[in-house]
């Protein structure tokens, strides 16, 4: 016999192949397991960790501290029922996604000029530098004072969140694009708004993907914030960083722990929204 | 519109422009960071002649490139394209990039069809039936619908020369376009290139480091110096066409690969030489200049 030999009888039976959803991919895979046992297990440790304190009195560090899942589960039952909190939800979408959406609508094309444009840049990157590393939680005061609504001062500050994040990457983005692509497009007659369009813009999409990903999460952590500051400022429901506020005032730390929980549910809607929209808008990138 | 519809099925131009480099110089920098990349460089490319650029690695080869595609504009001398010189880039210049220089967010067909949408010209029919017979021409008939990344770097390389004739160049340049190609497709690509060039001998400018690649490929090699470039020997290459890979065994290509390997190793040792020899290069070279 020869080193190399195939073993026939390994063939492995045919089967016929049908092209899965991706959700089904995604429920088959072992990764998929592995992260829902991972959830399972640190719920078990929480709710042990609950019951030693109730049974044994011993209180273990940090998760002591916390009511059982259970006891949020059955806190959460109760408050999903009730109209007021998902008005909190409304509240808060409409707030991230109104500051977050005027920034790209300012951010895009604010970038874009400061890419493109080196009389531009000189004058208005200085200030925007200076700008950019002031925190948005510290323009609260002063928006609270600027603007006549509160519900203006949190869109602003929501806004600031995802702004200076998206313009910096929208720069950073379009002062990479290949030149050779540029003068591809030069030698083959293209002018400067074939250049813009055809190159420039699209060249920079990625970066205004991930502008945007990364512009979402400030906003949603920058919402909260200016929620609690502003003490909700809506009577049918004041926002999930409110709930928490106001849970926490009220002493009840299931319902800090649901709204905790919820906001992360939010985050992940906002962020899975980009991806898709994501790659709807770049199919190259999703091309292997 | 009827008028501009015709040059897209009949490519009159190929093979009939001529290239001339005049006392060419390009320098860098203030005046006291001086750097010269090339200097007083004269030659000719003949229409139809595929002229092989081979110089060592940094000597300016790159800088010629964008000169001659017109990104860049001398500093004195001038560069003529039948006689007409050359103020800046052109669809009369097509340039084949180091890598590959395909948009990434489109497809190969729309690639291929990039600049004659861009100019509007011909009936889009016209254009679309040129481009996918390119694309056949170029084996990629089953990949019109891919971008860029799904394809192989050989397929790549000759997206992008049906990208480049699609335009009907007058002159075609590419810097080193096979660099990078794993050892068995640089071969095969070269060959296709060979093939697609002698078709119709559309003129070429070609650079490469290679020295056996520029002797299998071109009509001519022009030799360059050590930075600032400036041409150190023309040799021409007797081989008939069709080029054969056999070919290069035979005697007469040992001779030539001899010789442009001693010059080149002359050069390349020179960019070790030290500051005292580079700097009096730089003194003769601006004396010399007119």
């Amino acid at each position: 016999m020869s080193a190399v030999t195939i073993d026939q009888t390994q063939t492995p039976p045919s089967r016929t192949f049908r092209r899965r959803s991706k959700f089904e991919r995604a429920i088959s895979s072992l990764g998929f397991w592995r992260g829902l046992a991972g959830i399972l297990v640190f719920l078990v440790l929480w709710e042990a960790a609950a019951y030693l304190k109730t049974a044994a009195d011993f209180t273990v560090p940090f998760f002591g501290k916390l009511p059982a899942p259970t006891l949020v589960a059955a806190a959460a039952l109760e408050v999903v029922v009730q109209p007021g909190y998902w008005w909190s939800w409304v509240e808060s979408f409409k707030r991230v996604l109104g500051g977050f959406i005027i920034a790209m609508i300012l951010g895009i094309p604010f970038g874009l000029a400061l890419a493109v444009n080196k009389y531009f840049r000189d004058v208005f990157f200085p200030p925007f530098e200076i700008l950019r590393p002031i925190p948005p939680l510290a323009w609260v005061p002063a928006s609270l004072i600027f603007w006549p609504t509160n519900e203006m001062s949190i869109i602003f500050v929501t806004f600031l969140g995802a702004f200076f994040t998206i313009v910096i990457n929208v720069l950073g983005g379009a002062r990479t694009i290949d030149v050779r692509y540029l003068r591809a497009a030069q030698s083959m007659g293209a002018t400067q708004w074939h250049l813009f369009s055809r190159i420039i813009l699209p060249g920079t999409l990625p970066s205004i993907f991930t502008g945007a990903a990364v512009g979402m999460g400030i906003t949603w952590n920058v919402v909260l914030a200016a929620e609690m500051v502003s003490g909700g400022g809506s009577q049918a429901g004041g926002g999930l960083g409110f709930f928490i506020w106001s849970s926490y005032m009220g002493g009840s730390m299931e319902h800090i722990i649901v709204g905790m929980i919820s906001i992360g549910i939010a985050g992940y809607l906002s962020s899975a929204l980009i991806r898709w929209l994501g790659e709807r808008a770049m199919p190259w990138q999703r091309a292997f | 519109m009827t008028m501009s519809a015709v040059p897209v099925a009949v490519d009159h131009a190929a093979g009939k422009s001529r290239i001339e480099l005049k006392n060419v110089s390009r320098g860098f920098g203030e005046e006291w960071a001086r750097e010269e990349v090339v200097q007083n460089l004269t030659f000719e490319i003949k229409p139809g002649d595929l002229t092989c650029i081979v110089g060592p690695s940094g000597c300016g080869k790159s800088t010629i490139v964008n000169l001659v595609a017109g990104y860049d504009a001398p500093e004195s001398g001038e560069i003529l394209l039948n006689g007409q010189r050359i103020t800046g880039p052109g669809k009369d210049r097509m340039v084949v990039f180091q890598e590959t220089a395909l948009m990434p967010w489109q497809t190969t067909f729309d690639n291929v069809v990039f600049g004659p949408r861009l100019r509007g010209e011909g009936a889009r029919a016209d254009v679309d039936r040129e481009a996918h017979r390119l694309l056949e021409k170029v084996g990629l008939g089953d990949f019109k619908k891919k971008f860029p990344s799904q394809l192989s770097g050989g397929m790549q390389r000759r997206a992008e020369l049906a990208r480049a004739l699609i335009n009907k160049p007058l002159l075609l340049i590419m810097d080193e376009p096979f660099r990078g190609l794993d050892a068995m497709s640089r071969p095969l690509m070269q060959e296709f290139f060979l093939r697609l060039f002698e078709e119709n001998r559309r003129t070429n400018l070609f650079v490469t480091s290679e020295i056996e690649e520029a002797i299998f490929l071109a009509d001519r090699l022009v030799i360059l110096s050590n930075r600032p470039a400036q041409v150190r020997a023309i040799i021409e290459i007797p081989l008939p066409r069709p080029r054969q890979f056999h070919m290069m065994n035979s005697p007469e290509v040992f001779e030539i690969k001899r010789q442009a390997l001693e010059i080149l190793h002359d050069e390349a040792m020179k960019s070790f030489g030290g500051t005292i020899n580079v700097g009096a290069r730089h003194a003769g070279g601006a004396e010399a200049r007119p």
